[in-house]
């Protein structure tokens, strides 16, 4: 298919709405994507035509919505090349599939393991690691940046060893939109020993991922930034791994025997999967997986690119701007202050034109720290916006400027 | 003037203002006049919580009149409690308890603010009222 802009924009119902008399430009993309058309139609299809629990009935309802919830299974398999489709758990999304990872090697791992995060995590790849080490005492050790940003791949070799259990970061930055170098680093942990969860959140949407191809442990993505709808994703992990883990939570349909004594768990990729799940959003995720592939993953990264070069010299031309994290191996997200001026301040104006960009910690204070700054103003991009859009964040911006100073 | 009468004056001003750009250049211009805050006061204590933006507000007592002393790090929080400051700023807790807040609503600002902004403007009004109670407690 031939990439269109314009037509992709049809699609997408929520363009057409004014914000403070203005037409929305999008850039948080990062945050949240914007849905089209066929993932929203998919969620009223299913309650209008096959509302019903799954797994459970003999009924023909409850039969079709298992259908169409175990096909996004496959269709996620499919899209990241997973061996096999148990080895796909649907999750809430990200958070929760990290927790799940966390909490399972609760009981694995003692005092004397070590883990390794890195330095430039979303607080969700923190914070379940961190309440896990106050259970076992486990080690936490972390991969620090680089002043451009990158991570010290150097000064990860230099404290991993064979007492480094797991090892887990973002594939991409949310911050800074850098992408590490996770090949490398799957490597080494994987001749040291160690299991690697990468967290997918940010680059699943903008480029192919083969996890076979990758050889990596665990990995997970959430619906909500790939174009379908909040509160559901998934993990991925290798079955031999994941059949060890204990479950997170216990309910409904994880298990396979139960009496008051002793409960079985059911087999993968129930086991993960207690209680009734957000069976309208599994389906719709397969509908928006449907939905990329036919614009094709490559079309997108390329214009992507494209638009991100673009809105990267465009904005370096403002006077005072710097940018966070500029290096070369980036996709879609820029991150910046104004000299002089605060994040909030630029954001709030940005607003009154209809421009939407975040703005603040991102969720991710240890960077901030890093770059000793309090925030940033973040512009992220999708395959919905054009370089239109972006001149006219650049004006509004120079406003902004002048307004402010 | 007592509160209400000046926040009437107030709203009458922001009436006479055509677009949000002039709410937002009026308020960044009396961010530029509020009363420089001691640094020593610009303590985590002093922090408004449920402002997104950091905002200080001190106050000190001399048995009839509040003073308060505020700042921000962000220009228009600042210019926010600027409007509110020289309003309510030397008054007595009495004055400012019994006040009639309506010209908040009335001069329009919240609904030109973010979400997080109309809520950061209600969390400084609350402090500020936080103070004139306890205040008034000690009369």
């Amino acid at each position: 298919m031939t990439f269109n802009v314009e037509n992709i924009r049809k699609d997408f119902p929520i363009l057409e709405r004014k914000i403070n008399g203005k037409s929305l430009i999008y850039f948080d993309n990062a945050a949240t994507s914007q849905t089209p058309i066929s993932v929203i139609e998919s969620i009223s299809d299913y309650y209008k035509k096959y509302n019903a629990n799954i797994h459970r009935g003999v009924h023909s309802v409850s039969e079709e919505a298992t259908e169409a919830y175990e096909s996004s299974r496959k269709k996620i398999q499919k899209h990241f090349n997973a061996n096999f489709s148990e080895e796909i758990i649907l999750t809430s999304g990200t958070t929760h599939s990290i927790n799940i990872i966390a909490n399972g090697y609760t009981d694995l791992l003692t005092s004397d393991d070590e883990i390794i995060v890195s330095g430039m995590e979303h607080h969700s790849n923190i914070v379940p690691w961190q309440m896990m080490v106050e259970k076992n005492h486990a080690k936490l050790s972390v991969i620090p940046l680089k002043e451009n940003g990158e991570l010290d791949i150097d000064h990860f070799k230099s404290i991993i060893s064979e007492k480094t259990k797991i090892v887990f970061l973002n594939h991409v930055s949310n911050a800074l939109g850098i992408i590490n170098p996770i090949e490398e680093i799957i490597e080494i942990s994987h001749r040291n020993g160690a299991v690697v969860l990468i967290d997918g959140a940010q680059s699943s949407a903008h480029f192919t991922i083969d996890l076979q191809k990758l050889d990596v442990d665990y990995f997970t993505a959430s619906a909500h930034k790939l174009c379908g709808p909040t509160g559901i994703g998934f993990l991925y992990g290798k079955k031999n791994l994941l059949e060890k883990l204990t479950p997170l939570m216990g309910g409904g349909e994880m298990i396979s025997d139960v009496t008051f004594e002793k409960t079985t768990y059911a087999e993968l990729p129930h086991k993960f999967e207690a209680g009734t799940p957000n069976i309208s959003g599994a389906i719709a995720f397969g509908y928006a997986l449907d939905y990329i592939n036919k614009i094709g993953l490559d079309n997108i990264y390329n214009y992507e690119n494209e638009l991100l070069n673009y809105a990267t010299q465009s904005l370096k031309k403002i006077e005072g701007l710097k940018i966070y994290g500029d290096t070369n191996n980036k996709t879609s997200v820029i991150s910046f202050n104004i000299e002089n001026l605060h994040p909030y301040d630029i954001g709030s104006i940005l607003d009154k034109f209809g421009i939407a960009v975040r703005t603040g910690q991102h969720c991710a204070q240890p960077i901030m720290d890093h770059f000793l700054i309090s925030g940033t103003v973040r512009v992220s991009l999708s395959f919905i916006n054009t370089k239109k859009e972006i001149d006219k964040l650049i004006e509004a911006i120079n406003i902004a400027k002048t307004m402010l100073s | 003037m007592t509160i209400s009468e000046q926040g009437k004056c107030l709203a009458e001003d922001f009436s006479f203002m055509e677009d949000w750009t002039e709410k937002y250049q009026y308020m960044i211009d009396l961010s530029k006049s509020l009363d420089k805050m001691n640094s020593k006061f610009k303590t985590d204590d002093n922090l408004i919580k449920g402002c997104q933006s950091k905002v200080w507000l001190h106050s000190s007592f001399d048995g009839k009149k509040i003073h308060f002393q505020a700042d921000s790090d962000a220009i228009i929080s600042k210019g926010i409690v600027a409007i509110l400051l020289n309003i309510l700023n030397d008054r007595s807790p009495n004055e400012i308890l019994s006040a009639d807040m309506s010209f908040i609503d009335e001069i329009g600002l919240k609904e030109h603010l973010s979400p997080n902004r109309a809520n950061g403007l209600s969390s400084m009004l609350k402090q500020i009222k936080f103070y004139a109670l306890a205040y008034s407690k000690l009369n």
